[in-house]
């Protein structure tokens, strides 16, 4: 039996895989802070007797787009929209430091300062914390200054500074909960002076225009396997008409 | 196997609600003291189809993995507390608070629900209550004479009454505040409800303490931005557009199968 259908099934099943990563951009085309997933296909080789054509394909993610969104600014004192390359500690799940570009911040009953998700922002020593405040100002360089309850706009206190750290692209990993967190090897670098703009949102970085053409590439691609396991078949038909007995 | 047809309706799903919170935004853009939400997104859980770093052979290790996410949730409406503008109705009864704080309603129940709508009316027994006839706390009880209302920047309310010179004070307004208004819970009729993340409700005298002042004869108007809404429900409209577009796609490929194999 040809073994051609094999490698056109790799090669169905892989556009099969984009086109599952092209999906979850495009539907996280309005999700502030997130990064295009990248998928790509590779060449695997299959060593034995014959012909080496048998030339698999597989699916391989290099990691994320890290390119920034565009800004939207909301006027809203908790969002914030952090610069290029850097990101914004939050404590996980598991209480360990990881990083998002997720800054639709809020607040919680007991005046912590967490994300849309509910996980705790991560100031310079662990979660950040605010007692009741008449307003609440985010400073370019992430400092959280407040007015006390009961205190006039010359009593501002700074409270804490947000844990902000630069990583080049290519250093982070993305986590199954969708926060990164720094690949083998690499240290967080804590980023001084200004980092970010408050009431604004770094958008999506899906350009929808270029999924769908993705899109559209990765159908085609999967129908000329298709095409070739066709192939395949008939020839397979054929030569078992020609064992066929007259 | 039809993962990207699941992908792309959690797509269509989140979309689908942010128009729901857009046209209860725009439904509501003039309504007195109504606060605009905002639909979060967030991204799903990821796959780890192929471990990044694990052996391909005894030497070497696979560079790059294989995760593949599985689409995207609404994870919160946020609701957006900043001060709607203040318009003069000049109307006695009408209050705005100019700063942070809700008025206190005794609900039917007996539960106290807060809002930010200060249009009040008296009822047939003289007590100030709102559109919906739930009386104001603490109560202010009009007599029948009076022949004038004020109300004073402190909550102080003051009728005068025929044959006296010197206002009488009836009673006097308190607000609440909470550490995270956005926490609280949405009950319609322009109330909200104290929620485990709102925080227990903080009540005082206007203008002290932290608390908004209060301005009587002026309303505070919604502050829903129309062509912020409409830019979104725009954005809205073509992600889902594509999401729709990116299940037909996979439906194409799977019926291509179909008919050819």
């Amino acid at each position: 039996m040809d073994r051609s259908l094999y490698v056109a099934m790799s090669g169905a099943s892989q556009a099969w895989d984009a086109q599952t990563a092209i999906s979850h951009n495009i539907a996280n085309s309005a999700t502030v802070g997130f990064k295009a997933t990248l998928v790509e296909a590779a060449s695997r080789q299959v060593n034995g007797p014959g012909l080496a054509s048998r030339v698999h394909s597989v699916s391989q993610s290099p990691g994320f787009d890290s390119s920034g969104g565009h800004l939207m600014h909301t006027d809203r004192s908790l969002d914030i929209a952090l610069g290029d390359d850097l990101w914004l500690g939050v404590l996980g799940q598991d209480g360990e430091l990881a990083y998002t570009r997720a800054g639709d911040l809020q607040l919680n009953a007991l005046g912590q300062l967490t994300t849309a998700s509910g996980l705790a922002v991560s100031g310079e020593g662990g979660a950040i914390a605010l007692p009741p405040f008449e307003a609440m100002e985010i400073g370019a360089d992430g400092t959280i200054s407040i007015v006390p309850q009961g205190g006039g706009a010359n009593q501002l206190v700074v409270l804490d500074r947000l844990n902000v750290a630069r990583f080049e692209a290519g250093s982070l990993e993305r986590g199954a909960d969708g926060l990164f967190r720094p690949a083998q090897g690499v240290e967080a670098q804590a980023e001084p002076g200004q980092v970010l703009i408050s009431g604004a949102l770094e958008s999506s970085n899906v350009n929808l225009a270029q999924s769908l053409v993705q899109m559209i590439e990765q159908q085609r691609r999967f129908e000329f396997q298709i095409k070739a396991m066709q192939t395949a078949d008939e020839n397979a038909q054929r030569s078992a008409e020609l064992m066929k007995l007259a | 196997m039809t993962s990207s047809l699941w992908v792309a309706k959690t797509g269509l799903d989140a979309q689908q609600t942010r128009l729901t919170v857009i046209s209860n935004n725009l439904a509501n853009t003039n309504t007195a003291g109504f606060k605009k939400s905002r639909a979060a997104f967030e991204d799903l859980l990821y796959q780890n189809v192929r471990q990044t770093g694990a052996q391909s052979s005894q030497q070497t290790q696979a560079a790059v993995g294989l995760e593949l996410g599985t689409g995207a949730r609404v994870v919160a409406t946020e609701r957006n507390f900043a001060q709607g503008n203040l318009l003069l109705t000049e109307n006695p009864l009408d209050v705005a608070i100019n700063g942070q704080g809700f008025f206190q309603i005794l609900l039917p129940d007996g539960n106290l629900a807060y809002t930010r709508n200060g249009a009040f009316q008296l009822s047939s027994d003289g007590q100030v209550v709102t559109d919906s006839g739930y009386l104001l706390q603490p109560g202010i009880s009009v007599p029948q004479e009076a022949q004038s209302l004020s109300i004073a920047a402190d909550g102080t309310v003051s009728a005068r009454l025929p044959g006296q010179a010197a206002p009488q004070v009836l009673g006097s307004l308190q607000i609440a505040d909470f550490i995270n208004p956005a926490g609280l819970q949405a009950m319609g009729e322009n109330l909200f409800l104290e929620s485990g993340a709102s925080g227990p409700p903080q009540a005082g005298t206007p203008g002290l303490g932290g608390l908004g002042r209060l301005n009587q004869g002026s309303l505070e108007s919604s502050n829903v931005n129309v062509v912020e809404e409409l830019v979104n429900m725009i954005e809205t409209q073509r992600a889902y557009e594509l999401n729709s577009k990116a299940i037909s796609t996979a439906d194409q490929m799977l019926a291509y199968v179909n008919n050819n194999l």
